[in-house]
């Protein structure tokens, strides 16, 4: 097969893509020389597909495609639609920051709340800065990696949080991306730094406007945690049934800090989240969890790889999917030990429910230990609801389908009692509760 | 019209028949028990009557209050009024014990167009219960018989029994696994229960369990069929002589 050949065609609807859009992207003329150059990394690349070892088992080729032209800007219309949905998703007592089709709304979001407790700036202004040379370090990307280039190419807007050393916040922050333009793609990039000794929670909200279907988000955050903090960091994908959803996280956590992160997956046709978590100084514990629901023909990819860089520090993956019809799932969960990172303890447990014969589920654990005094390990599994359970239930009057949903229910609850906060975990769990309602 | 006829059951397991033509008549108010040897296809019943898949009826039919009871899927049974006591009730991690029997009362009154339970009356109901049965308020808290002694799982069952008022009730090897003391507890339950408008069938290998359930009626099963029916003394009789009197019987 002439690799060439098909590449070119996907690389030139880009091109077109990213000549038309280049006029609507914020940054300074370096900062476009920056974009410029990521997007001729990924016009070199084209989108991922199976003969690139991460991306097998998610051809993004064959599964999307084509990218979708850059969204407009959001009108007042679509303004309004995005602030019913913001509405419907928000958490109770959180300060808000949305991003409609890409660009940040400030009349739907809570930056005078937020401003008493953090720092906050729109990644569009910092781009736009003339005085700040270091803006496009905030566009910094993976040059193997293509979907991160086309991030970096195409990125319109994000939020830039910075939360003090020692800040104790009281409310969560709570980031709506909201896509309100059907067909069409939004590129956001953001950045959080916590400072030492800070407590916080970062809630990310993915959800489309009404019935906005057939568009594309690719997100990127750079998380970047000091000393002796204490964070909680979750992830809610709910996008539209027909939506494509690639979000790339980069995570850095210094020493004796807890991260508590927690992702899940209720919506898009298909989605890859991958995150790249380094643990960069002594002590710390990372709990890293999540809960893919899928149904129809959805593909749902989870990619972690977490790595040890430094020695003392300990990480728990919990990872459950759901999967019905003739939907597909992926866990691909790596954990690297680097040479000096000695007394790393590291467990990664993964489990696949599968309703369906037709469902498929896809996990690729990889350990790389390159220490000799480590405890790491990890499980899969994979299979269908236990029969002697069902009946069970049944024989105590619970129609099939509930009792399917109650035996899901306790199948996830174990990553989903992770979230130590107990509203933000009810709100997980009525969010469960709502896909299992949709079940056909 | 009886509560519950079982006529001339046949009931296959994977190509294997084990109930050969059965015959079996319960009226309100009554308690029978179903004594056999192991493997004369007394639990292979009680999952028939339940609704429990994998057994194949290939003859006969199983009428309750007049209606075929083989036409109706589990939960309907349960909805019905037929409560199956398990030999081995199994444990459902995640699901806790509360939320269990909140959800399942709640889904057999919606089966029966009744309205659903207020929260107040529920946990006023389940605490006098498990009070009596003496249940443990932090054990509901728990997942539904995780983490149980055999003594509880059967309490638990009983807690059901008395939560759901159910107008059938099969008591499948109740006594299997407990002591002395948890048997007794378990019985007290089950005697609390007893009523005019509620019918009974112990299952049950040995005669130890109807000294505190006395039956109104006792079958002898062997080999697939009912081969013998008395009153309560027919069980201090087999005590005595044993079943290997009947096996030729059968």
């Amino acid at each position: 097969m002439n690799v060439a050949v098909a590449k070119t065609g996907k690389g030139r609807a880009v091109s077109d893509l990213f000549t038309s859009a280049e006029a609507r992207l914020p940054g300074s003329p370096d900062v476009i020389a920056v974009r410029r150059e990521a997007f001729e990394t990924y016009e070199r690349l084209g989108l991922p597909h199976r003969r690139i070892e991460e991306w097998k088992y998610t051809d993004l080729r064959a599964l999307v495609g084509e990218v979708l032209p850059l969204a407009a800007s959001p009108d007042g219309a679509a303004l309004k639609r995005a602030a019913e949905a913001v509405k419907a998703h928000a958490i109770a007592g959180a300060s808000k920051l949305v991003l409609v089709d890409g660009v940040f709304a400030a009349d739907l979001s809570d930056v005078k709340a937020l401003a008493t407790e953090a720092g906050f700036k729109t990644l569009r202004e910092i781009l736009d800065s003339e005085a700040n040379p270091a803006a496009s370090d905030l566009l910094q990307t993976v040059a193997t990696d293509a979907v991160i280039s086309l991030n970096a190419a195409m990125a319109t807007d994000g939020v830039v949080v910075t939360i003090a050393d020692g800040a104790q916040l009281s409310a969560p922050i709570q980031l709506i991306h909201v896509a309100t333009a059907t067909g069409a793609s939004a590129f956001t990039r953001s950045h959080l730094r916590i400072g030492k000794g800070a407590r916080a929670t970062i809630v990310e909200s993915f959800v489309a406007a009404g019935k906005t279907s057939g568009y594309h988000v690719n997100d990127a955050v750079v998380l970047w945690i000091s000393d002796d903090a204490d964070v909680a960091h979750i992830r809610l994908m709910d996008d539209a049934p027909d939506a494509v959803n690639i979000t790339s996280q980069f995570v850095t956590v210094g020493a004796n800090t807890k991260l508590n992160f927690f992702n899940m997956t209720t919506g898009a046709a298909v989605s890859r989240l991958q995150g790249f978590i380094t643990l960069a100084g002594e002590g710390s514990e990372l709990s890293a969890n999540g809960v893919n629901l899928l149904q129809k023909t959805e593909h749902g990819d989870t990619t972690l790889v977490v790595d040890h860089a430094v020695p003392n520090c300990t990480s728990r993956e919990i990872f459950r999917a759901v999967i019905d019809e003739r939907a597909h799932s992926v866990f691909q969960g790596r954990i690297i030990v680097r040479p000096d990172a000695q007394k790393t303890d590291g467990k990664m447990m993964t489990r696949a429910l599968l309703l369906s014969d037709e469902a498929e589920a896809d996990n690729k654990p990889e350990l790389e230990i390159f220490a000799d005094d480590v405890s790491c390990g990890h499980g899969a599994t994979a299979g269908a609801l236990d029969e002697s359970l069902l009946f069970y239930l049944k024989a105590r009057g619970l129609p099939e389908k509930q009792a399917q949903a109650l035996l899901i229910q306790a199948f996830v609850g174990e990553a989903i009692e992770q979230i130590a906060d107990d509203g933000l975990r009810e709100h997980v769990i009525g969010m469960a509760e709502r896909w299992l309602e949709r079940r056909s | 019209m009886a509560l519950l006829e079982v006529k001339d059951l046949k009931v296959r397991v994977e190509e294997r028949e084990i109930l050969h033509g059965l015959t079996l008549t319960v009226n309100e108010g009554q308690v029978h028990a179903i004594m056999g040897p192991n493997g004369s296809g007394k639990s292979t019943l009680s999952h028939v009557i339940a609704g429990k898949p994998g057994y194949e009826v290939t003859g006969g039919q199983i009428l309750f209050r007049g209606e075929d009871l083989l036409e109706m899927s589990p939960d309907v049974r349960a909805a019905k009024g037929v409560f199956l006591a398990f030999q081995y009730p199994v444990e459902i991690p995640g699901v806790a014990t509360m939320t269990f029997l909140r959800t399942a009362l709640n889904a057999q009154r919606k089966a029966r167009g009744e309205s659903e339970y207020s929260t107040p009356d529920f946990l006023k109901k389940v605490r006098e219960v498990s009070k009596s049965l003496g249940i443990p308020q932090d054990m509901l808290k728990r997942g539904v018989n995780v983490g149980f002694s055999g003594g509880e799982k059967k309490r638990n069952e009983v807690l059901q029994m008395a939560l759901f008022e159910p107008s059938l009730c099969i008591l499948d090897e109740m006594d299997s696994g407990l002591d002395i003391d948890a048997l007794r507890i378990a019985a007290d339950g089950v005697n609390a229960l007893r009523s005019p408008e509620r019918a009974m069938v112990v299952i049950t290998h040995y005669q130890r369990l109807l000294n505190y359930i006395v039956p109104d009626v006792v079958h002898v099963m062997s080999k697939g069929r009912v081969v013998k029916s008395g009153g309560k003394e027919l069980a201090l009789e087999l005590e005595a002589s044993g079943y290997a009197q009947f096996e030729d019987a059968a």
